[in-house]
């Protein structure tokens, strides 16, 4: 960060403090980074001076076995990190544009007025609640040991990847499936009125009116949600899947040494990092947005 | 140093084998008995030897998950030891030590921890180890019917998925020997991988000889033991905080067991005689 800074339509910035800005000089950026100097010092004096230390170093920190851990050592038969958390980013890939529709279908279900459609309702509600109310882990537990045992053809072969990314789908296409349904309905009742009074149909007004409108006040909790997505790749390896964890643990079960589990936190941070940043970004000019048009 | 230690180590164990059959081999003589004598012990809790395993912990290592019967072969070894070094069985407390935690930087919670675990150099940098135990061969466990039935040669076992338990020296078997055309599947627990056998997701799984043992015979019914590998010279230990004098005193008492055949007379009991096991070489 480039110290306090303003932005175009003159509020703080959220990370330079209340007070703080580009007009106060030299001064707020002086105090600001002795402030942050102390700080980090002090954080970093409490654990490098803490009794145990050199043996922490040792044991989380050994560039070695971070470098070791990261490519992998064929010839003793330990997979590296960096290419196993490919597996991680292409389950991320895939299971994110299948959640954002599934999501979308169910929520746009649970709206659909009118008695005939009160099964489609009743299946939407239902699917939620068992989903959202399952630990993930043991949804995976369970389509990863239990699909395969059902030995039905096509099914039943699949790779342990499918039936982990299946199960990471479901559950986070039913946490996203609320995320959506909190957006359609926190746009006014009038908007709908209004589409309607138009002659759009039903159908037409969801789409064209409500769910833009609704979908755009959403964007920032559902990157959220994939931040947590992301990280919760790593439970596929219940299945025997070696992703970047697994990848860690291995090396970390056969060397005796962790380092190998802050190299694989690393590239997990480093790839939510931007995620995090870019949710900021969007939340910050929607807010612009709205405060430049004076609507709620 | 480590790597004459360790080889040490090992002949110590082949010389122990050979012992059964030449009682003339005397057991070393207890030097510095004084420190280790049962009172000059350091403990983690005085007057008390704290052995730690992972719950669950499986036969026959350790049977019915229960380490305080005393049976199965690491649980019948740790209470011999305890005795040798003067503690009742009352005086043995156990702690539940999972693998991953076992070698954590810091402290132990406890004296020694006895769980299967393999003495490899690199692990030697984080806790130390006694002499070995036991000596580890590897195993192939697949269903009845498998096609990997009756495979005799490293050749005829390249071409099929295997499964084995995170943070076994299987795996590692698995990739620097076996070298299968398709990646080998790691699971949590070895339950986790017999499921995963039963499913077809796996078609064999890489043990120790004698958990695949103990699974084909009486552990998981219609599985099959192909057979074991060649011996990698690859042996338990028990595992210590690093530097802990203690190692030392438990050395002494496991090289009077070699040398007096307790061990060996552990293993008959509670292991099974693979001799007769086919080697796939």
């Amino acid at each position: 960060m480039t110290g306090p800074s303003v932005d175009e339509a003159g509020e703080p910035d959220p990370l330079s403090g209340h007070g703080g800005s580009r007009l106060l000089g030299n001064r707020g950026v002086l105090i600001s980074t002795a402030s942050t100097v102390i700080f980090f010092g002090a954080l970093a004096l409490i654990v490098v001076l803490a009794p145990g230390f050199k043996s922490v170093r040792e044991g989380f920190f050994d560039w070695a076995a971070m470098k070791d851990s990261l490519l992998g050592v064929p010839e003793e038969g330990l997979p590296g990190i960096a290419p196993s958390f490919l597996l991680n980013v292409e389950v991320f890939l895939v299971a994110e544009v299948l959640i954002l529709v599934l999501a979308l279908v169910v929520a746009v279900v649970r709206q659909i007025p009118g008695p005939v459609f009160f099964p489609f309702r009743l299946v939407a509600i239902m699917y939620t609640d068992l989903f959202r109310g399952t630990p993930l882990l043991l949804v995976i537990y369970i389509f990863g040991f239990g699909i395969p045992a059902l030995q039905i053809r096509g099914l039943s072969t699949q790779d342990e990847v499918v039936y982990g990314t299946a199960a990471l789908v479901l559950s986070y296409a039913a946490y996203v499936s609320e995320v959506y349904r909190a957006g359609i309905e926190s746009v006014h009742a009038s908007q709908m009125a209004a589409a309607r009074s138009l002659g759009l149909s039903r159908w037409q007004s969801l789409r064209y009116v409500v769910l833009p409108q609704a979908i755009r006040r959403v964007i920032p909790p559902l990157l959220n949600d994939f931040v947590s997505l992301q990280k919760d790749t790593a439970l596929l390896a219940v299945l025997g899947v070696i992703e970047a964890a697994r990848a860690a643990q291995i090396y970390s079960a056969y060397r005796f040494n962790y380092s190998s589990f802050v190299v694989s936190a690393f590239l997990f941070i480093l790839v939510t990092i931007p995620l995090a940043r870019f949710t900021d970004h969007l939340i910050e000019r929607d807010r612009r947005r709205r405060a430049a048009r004076g609507a709620p | 140093m480590r790597k004459i230690l360790a080889t040490l180590a090992v002949s110590g164990l082949f010389l122990a084998a050979c012992a059964d059959d030449q009682p003339s081999v005397t057991p070393p003589t207890a030097t510095g008995s004084e420190a280790c004598a049962k009172e000059n012990l350091p403990l983690l809790t005085r007057g008390q030897l704290t052995i730690a395993t992972d719950d669950p912990s499986f036969p026959p290592w350790i049977i019915k998950n229960d380490p305080t019967n005393g049976k199965g072969f690491e649980g019948a070894l740790a209470y011999e030891v305890a005795e040798r070094l003067g503690f009742s069985a009352s005086e043995v407390e156990w702690v539940i030590e999972p693998f991953n935690k076992s070698y954590a930087p810091g402290p132990k919670d406890f004296d020694f921890d006895i769980n299967n675990i393999s003495v490899t150099e690199e692990r030697e940098q984080a806790v130390d180890f006694s002499d070995g135990y036991y000596d580890l061969t590897q195993a192939l466990l697949v269903l009845e019917g498998s096609p990997l039935e009756g495979a005799t040669t490293l050749t005829e076992v390249k071409d099929y998925v295997y499964g084995a338990q995170v943070g076994t020296t299987s795996l590692t078997f698995i990739n620097t020997v076996i070298q299968p055309s398709q990646q080998a599947k790691v699971f949590d627990t070895t339950s986790d991988a017999k499921s995963a056998l039963k499913n077809g997701s796996v078609d064999g799984l890489i043990l120790d000889l004698p958990t695949a043992y103990y699974e084909a015979t009486i552990g998981t019914k219609g599985s099959a033991l192909v057979g074991q590998f060649p011996s990698t010279g690859e042996h338990l230990g028990l595992l210590f905080e690093e530097g802990n004098p203690l190692r030392d005193c438990v050395n002494e008492v496991l090289a009077d067991m070699k040398g007096d055949g307790t061990l060996s007379t552990l293993q008959d009991e509670w292991l099974a005689d693979y001799l007769a096991v086919l080697v796939i070489q």
